[in-house]
């Protein structure tokens, strides 16, 4: 049997738990029990795919089924289970945002606005009036105390980190929040679903877009938008038309094939031309990217720091981290310089810092840097300027 | 602190009173035979259910041979919706339905059904600010082709009860049979069927402290129905499939007790109905207001309406607080959309989800009602508070 470690203080506090019905957060609140905490369950419902039948995709959350299951693992827990549903305020903030993302030229991260705007703030104070003391979730993550205040850590499993998209999160967030399953890796967590009698350990677990059913950004993009689907050309930097694309969204930066234009060598898309509903493409030196421009920037400690530091930064969620100079600028805006040039960087995604475990916080990677840059050249703050 | 366990969803089930656990014992194990057998232990256990039947009969002033027994109350009322209209297509006499908007999903749902499906015309009648029928309307909407007028006699929800008699008169003076769901008006009214004008009434004895899982439907002799339920022939051929005898006998002698011991009971649930209707809104001014009828209600139903409040949330948090209650604008997927009920009424989109029902039982006591009254307001407070937040 395996030790279970205990994470935080054990004393008989509440904890609401989100739950899904999927493995992570049944061993999250099995945990949680075993620890000792009045624990509640609790199940958001986000979205329904609108006409759904047999032949509509499945959604790959909030069915009834998910349902069935998460109510069935609280009273094997022999929690309280409640359901709430937030699918109007989801669908107004997170999925329609995607959607207007998309149709800027942006691809976006939807998880990282609902740990914003869903998870971390809406259920969470509905956990607090709940008089809990804590919300838990399933994410692979981790929260330490120190006497500079709350970190968020990575998980100890970092093929599972799910950090990046928690980057949102504020001391005052940390102070009420547990990650129980980020103090173990997967294989450990499924092994734990097994020694709790959990009827999960066989289930699939996705971390794809939970209102995707069937991943396929593309089809809902085309039927929830008429803008998506707009042809336009398809251009080389020096402005030279070399093809036709089916709708900007549907491409992604970085991208190689796919793209129905024969050239001597390898094109890439570079990025994204609203204006003029063009896609830019050329050669990998051309895709190469070293600096950026992050807005939205959060730093987990509460403030940000006032001369340029050093971190790792990831790009995007499964981004290999890159060591770089990071430098606030004004708006919550940070200038982003990479040692290294990174291939693929793309605006509407996070770009999250880090410090070895410790996430830093991070921001939203702003249109490419060649726009933005001279905005932010004339909005450098005077104690942080940038070599 | 000790969790409390306070009950108020009485509308929604009831605990099975001993007395009918002890009538029901004998007919697991000893008296088990199929009522339908020639043999003794069929013999015993038909004897059984006939004086089952009889006791029902009896407690209503009709004949045995006018009651069946059906699986639970929604089928009561599926069999006299569908039983009534499909005979009257059989015979050539008619293809209309008058029924309300306030009905129970189990008369709604299959009028819309024999409209949607099966081709019969149906009049949904609207209800005014206390959710009451308008005997009048009832009478502009019946033609010649009507067939059959069915009102529940007490809504479920907000508790108003419906003028049952003028409108069964009415159906009567016009040769039309009248069904009511009675399904929650068992604790208040006794049902004479000698000296009222009604055709068809649907029990539930779940409701009335018996097991659940029985239902009840008393059918006029002379009203005929087709059956839904086709095989053995049971129940006079009107509802195949064996009789849960036990069952049965639970509610004969659940329906038999509710009716002997009606006036004390009435007694207990309106002191404690009266003090929650006048003690929840002192404690909330402003912010809620009395659904249904204020004084012809259910003696055990006190039903409310919050301002700016989920009625999912409401529940969360009494649950939380040990008091145990249910909502028109609640369910357990928690989807959070108005109830129909409270739309009916011509309430406001700010009051349409916050319904809340309390609805007491042998068992409270007006001790638990002061804690309630204590708790929903702050309760209601909080989540006022928090709602606005998200607006």
């Amino acid at each position: 049997m395996m030790d279970i470690k205990v994470p935080t203080d054990q004393k008989k506090k509440r904890v609401v738990v989100a739950m899904s019905g999927g493995v992570d957060s049944s061993v999250a609140a099995a945990l949680l029990v075993e620890q000792g905490y009045e624990v509640i369950g609790m199940m958001m419902r986000l979205w329904s795919e609108p006409g759904s039948g047999p032949a509509a995709p499945a959604n790959r959350c909030c069915t009834p089924d998910q349902m069935a299951d998460a109510r069935r693992i609280a009273a094997i827990l022999g929690i309280p289970f409640y359901v709430v549903d937030v699918q109007d305020y989801f669908r107004q903030r997170i999925v329609q945002f995607f959607i207007d993302e998309h149709e800027r030229g942006r691809t976006p991260n939807p998880c990282i606005e609902c740990n914003r705007q869903i998870r971390f703030t809406y259920l969470l104070e509905r956990a607090l009036a709940l008089d809990a003391d804590y919300l838990a979730t399933g994410h692979y993550a981790r929260v330490r105390h120190s006497d500079c205040g709350y970190h968020l850590l990575k998980a100890v499993d970092e093929t599972k980190d799910q950090s990046y998209v928690l980057h949102v999160l504020g001391q005052e967030h940390l102070a009420h929040v547990l990650f129980p399953i980020g103090e173990y890796t997967k294989d450990e967590v499924r092994e734990l679903a097994r020694q709790f009698n959990l009827p999960v350990a066989s289930k699939g677990e996705s971390q794809d877009l939970c209102f995707l059913g069937d991943g396929d950004y593309r089809r809902f993009l085309q039927e929830y938008s008429d803008k998506a689907g707009r042809p336009g050309p398809i251009l080389n930097s020096s402005g030279r038309e070399l093809g036709q694309h089916d709708g900007l969204p549907f491409y992604t930066i970085g991208q190689r094939k796919g793209l129905g234009i024969a050239a001597g060598e390898p094109l890439f898309v570079l990025r994204k031309d609203v204006g003029h509903n063009a896609l830019v493409v050329g050669t990998r030196e051309e895709l190469g990217q070293d600096d950026l421009v992050a807005r939205n920037v959060n730093w987990v400690s509460g403030s940000a720091p006032a001369r340029p530091i050093r971190a790792q930064v990831k790009i995007r969620y499964k981004a290999r981290p890159v060591t770089a100079t990071v430098a606030m600028l004004a708006d919550s805006r940070a200038r982003v310089h990479l040692d290294e040039p990174v291939f693929g960087m793309t605006a509407g995604q996070g770009a999250v810092f880090y410090d070895g475990d410790i996430c830093l916080g991070g921001g939203i990677i702003a249109d490419t840097p060649e726009d933005t840059l001279e905005t932010a050249n004339s909005q450098i703050v005077e104690d942080g300027i940038l070599t | 602190m000790n969790k409390k366990h306070i009950y108020l969803d009485h509308g929604a089930s009831t605990p099975v009173h001993p007395q009918v656990i002890e009538a029901m014992s004998p007919y697991w194990t000893e008296i088990y035979g199929n009522p339908s057998s020639s043999h003794e232990f069929g013999r015993a256990a038909g004897h059984a259910l006939d004086s089952a039947r009889r006791t029902v009969a009896g407690l209503m002033n009709a004949r045995p041979d006018e009651i069946i027994f059906t699986g639970c109350g929604s089928e009561s009322d599926n069999l006299a919706l569908r039983g009534v209209m499909w005979a009257a297509r059989a015979r050539g006499q008619g293809n209309h339905l008058i029924t309300s908007c306030i009905e129970h999903g189990a008369v709604l749902q299959t009028a819309q059904q024999l409209r949607d499906h099966f081709g019969f015309d149906v009049t949904i009648l609207p209800v005014n600010q206390y959710g009451q029928v308008d005997v009048r309307q009832v009478a502009d909407a019946i033609r010649p082709g009507t067939a059959l007028i069915s009102i529940m006699a007490a809504n479920n929800e907000i508790g108003t009860m419906q003028p049952v008699l003028e409108i069964g008169t009415l159906a009567r003076a016009h040769g039309i049979p009248f069904h009511t769901d009675a399904i929650q008006a068992a604790l208040v009214t006794r049902w004479d069927v000698a000296e009222m004008p009604v055709d068809l009434i649907s029990l539930s004895p779940h409701k009335f402290y018996g097991p659940k899982g029985v239902g009840i439907l008393y059918v006029r002799a002379g009203i005929e129905i087709v059956p839904a339920l086709t095989g053995g022939g049971h129940e006079e051929g009107r509802r195949s499939g064996t009789v849960n005898v036990p069952f049965a006998v639970g509610a004969a002698e659940a329906y038999r007790l509710a009716v002997e011991e009606m006036p004390q009971r009435r007694a207990h649930y309106e002191a404690l109905r009266d003090r929650l209707i006048e003690g929840i809104p002192a404690a909330v001014p402003d912010d809620c207001i009395v659904t249904g009828h204020p004084t012809n209600r259910l003696p055990h139903n006190a039903s409310f309406a919050f301002r700016h409040c989920s009625g999912n949330d409401l529940l969360i948090h009494l649950d939380m607080a040990g008091i145990a209650a249910s909502s028109g604008s609640a369910c357990k997927t928690g989807n959070p959309k108005p109830s129909a009920i409270l739309q009916a009424l011509g309430l406001g989109e700010e009051w349409t989800k916050g319904g809340l029902r309390l609805t007491v039982g042998q068992q409270n006591t007006l001790e638990e009602v002061e804690y309630v009254i204590e708790t929903i307001a702050s309760v209601v407070h909080k989540l006022q508070k928090l709602n606005l937040l998200f607006a």
